[in-house]
């Protein structure tokens, strides 16, 4: 079985600062992959590089099988154009810390836009199916109202509708209860929770060490741009072997 | 617990408690301001006065307010109005957007195009078009159209293109300013979910702009409509230059002044109220709910005029 993101020695820099410093990591199909680390350390970049948000500098990243923003042939790397890079984004969701929702649409335009406007299809259709991913996500009275309408907890949540309308194979989670009220936050793991056991993969840079411990598969701990420790979540949390790990953990944990 | 308390402290047949004695105190005089308005009326009469009493032939103005040839030069007035700031808008997208784009040689044209047409007055400008046979004797656009210059630029033609070309700079940085306005992460998500450039910058970019650019906009609309009565300089007749030239003819010059002074404030006036819902339209999903419009705000206010009559009916 392909890996659905693989990173070969990703490097990524804003100017002279180096934020990747050779970044090495696998996510398997259908697993629910947590990034922890302080922040500055790089896993919000690295999950940008993985729907092409940000330019890497040097390595290799594919995703699918397929490399991300380039093509390759022979020993010859040709950029991709940007409708190419936004035909293969349909296939990623993307939730962010800030929710990004559009404002000037109600809730269930937001999630009918990305359907109509790139896959081209009905209105009607995109709006049933719409409606019935606000249900999932337990929002279909809220269909109607307009984000600022709506808490906090409620966006986030149809954030990650809006995403899943686009049927994407991978979804990519930029810490997205980290703006949220403490008593917001479990409404939005809920349907991350479900997600999960319905077989979606899923990157999730969190700081919820609860979140990843008993929904993770996988986890890796980074800091200052590098891959300190990876494992599984339940072992990565209770037991640390690197020194890095252990200060960190016993700052949040 | 303490809910149990308090139900039982509100009294157990449910009689409302009685409200407490509302505050009766003796307001601040404001002595000051019986002052200033009484200054400031008197003034204003004053000034009523004199107008009133000035070799001013009043009744001049209603026998020429709907003259044909005022109304005329009315519609020549709004027709250049709208079709200046149409090319002042779309222009100004044009170069917004270039100014923006990464492409170095299309955002130094645009910023050489603004420095220019902001930095020389619109008077001289609209003279220069109207002198450029000066260098082009002759428009010649190859089997569509031969001309000499001064035949080719009407006062028209003049007035369309010095005025919307000079419009088009301001309107590039309003654009630009509501462009820059709208959140990067509106871009990003936008783009994540596989929208294109030109998607992302029409359905999603530009609609949240319009909150920026609109009210800015209306302004323009607004001096534009008095600008145009520059033109009268390039020989054409739009309100200002039939004002005058009726003034001259009827011996009542100043009161025709007055006259135009009318017509552009009642024009100014109608598209203020445009402006006003046009806002409106684009503030959807800004605030949570809309403000009213003034309809809304009428009926609402005898609404609450009848609710409040028959409560303090009901309470005598």
């Amino acid at each position: 079985m392909t890996a659905m993101v693989k990173a070969e020695g990703v490097h990524k820099s804003f100017g002279a600062v180096e934020v990747l410093k050779g970044i090495d990591l696998e996510v398997k199909q259908g697993e629910v992959f947590c990034l922890i680390g302080p922040s500055g350390s790089g896993k919000s970049t690295f999950l940008r590089c993985i729907n092409h948000l940000e330019k890497i500098n040097a390595g290799r990243l594919y995703v699918d099988g397929e490399l991300v923003g380039y093509r390759q042939k022979g020993d010859k790397l040709y950029e991709l154009k940007d409708s190419e890079v936004a035909v293969k984004r349909r296939d990623i969701g993307m939730v962010f810390q800030r929710f990004n929702l559009f404002p000037h649409m109600t809730a269930v335009e937001n999630v009918m836009e990305a359907p109509v406007q790139v896959k081209g299809m009905s209105r009607s259709q995109a709006r049933d199916r719409a409606r019935a991913l606000l249900e999932r996500v337990g929002l279909g009275d809220k269909a109607g109202n307009y984000p600022s309408q709506l808490s906090g907890g409620q966006q986030q949540r149809v954030a990650i509708a809006r995403a899943l309308a686009m049927d994407p194979k991978l979804m990519l989670f930029d810490e997205p209860t980290s703006a949220l009220d403490p008593e917001l936050v479990g409404d939005v793991l809920d349907v991350m929770r479900d997600l999960a056991e319905s077989g979606m993969t899923m990157v999730v840079v969190t700081h919820e060490m609860g979140f990843a411990r008993e929904v993770g598969d996988s986890l890796v701990f980074m800091d200052n741009g590098v891959v300190v420790e990876s494992g599984n979540p339940r072992d990565v949390l209770t037991d640390p072997q690197h020194d890095r790990t252990k200060a960190f953990l016993s700052k949040v944990l | 617990m303490t809910v149990d308390i308090d139900k039982t402290a509100g009294g157990p047949s449910g009689t409302p408690p009685t409200p407490p004695e509302a505050i009766k105190a003796i307001p601040v005089r404001h002595y000051g301001r019986y002052v200033s308005a009484v200054v400031a009326i008197a003034l204003l009469a004053a000034v009523v006065y004199a107008f009133s009493q000035g070799k001013i032939n009043w009744g001049a103005i209603p026998d020429y307010f709907f003259d044909d040839r005022v109304l005329t030069g009315m519609g020549k007035t709004l027709l250049i109005t709208v079709l200046a700031m149409l090319i002042g808008i779309v222009g100004g997208i044009l170069l917004a957007v270039m100014r923006l784009s990464k492409n170095p040689v299309t955002s130094s044209i645009a910023w050489f195009y603004i420095w220019f047409f902001r930095g020389t007055p619109v008077l001289v400008q609209l003279v220069v078009w109207f002198n450029l046979g000066l260098v082009f004797e002759y428009i010649n656009l190859g089997p569509f159209y031969r001309d000499e210059w001064s035949d080719f630029m009407t006062p028209f033609l003049t007035a369309l293109l010095g005025l919307g070309l000079n419009e088009a700079a301001y309107m590039a940085e309003i654009c630009r300013a509501g462009l820059l306005a709208v959140d990067e992460g509106q871009t990003e998500a936008a783009h994540a979910l596989g929208m294109s450039h030109s998607k992302t910058l029409r359905r999603i970019v530009v609609p949240q702009a319009m909150r920026v650019i609109v009210p800015p906009t209306g302004n323009e609309v607004i001096n534009m409509l008095k600008t145009t009565s520059l033109v009268s300089v390039v020989q054409y007749a739009e309100l200002f230059r039939v004002a005058q030239d009726i003034g001259q003819t009827s011996g009542a010059p100043a009161e025709m002044l007055f006259l135009a002074a009318a017509w552009y404030l009642l024009l100014t006036s109608v598209f203020s109220v445009g402006q006003y819902y046009l806002e409106r339209h684009y503030a959807r999903g800004s605030s949570r709910s809309l403000p009213p419009t003034p309809l809304q705000k009428i009926r609402a206010n005898l609404f609450s005029l009848s609710n409040r009559s028959s409560t303090t009916g009901g309470a005598a």
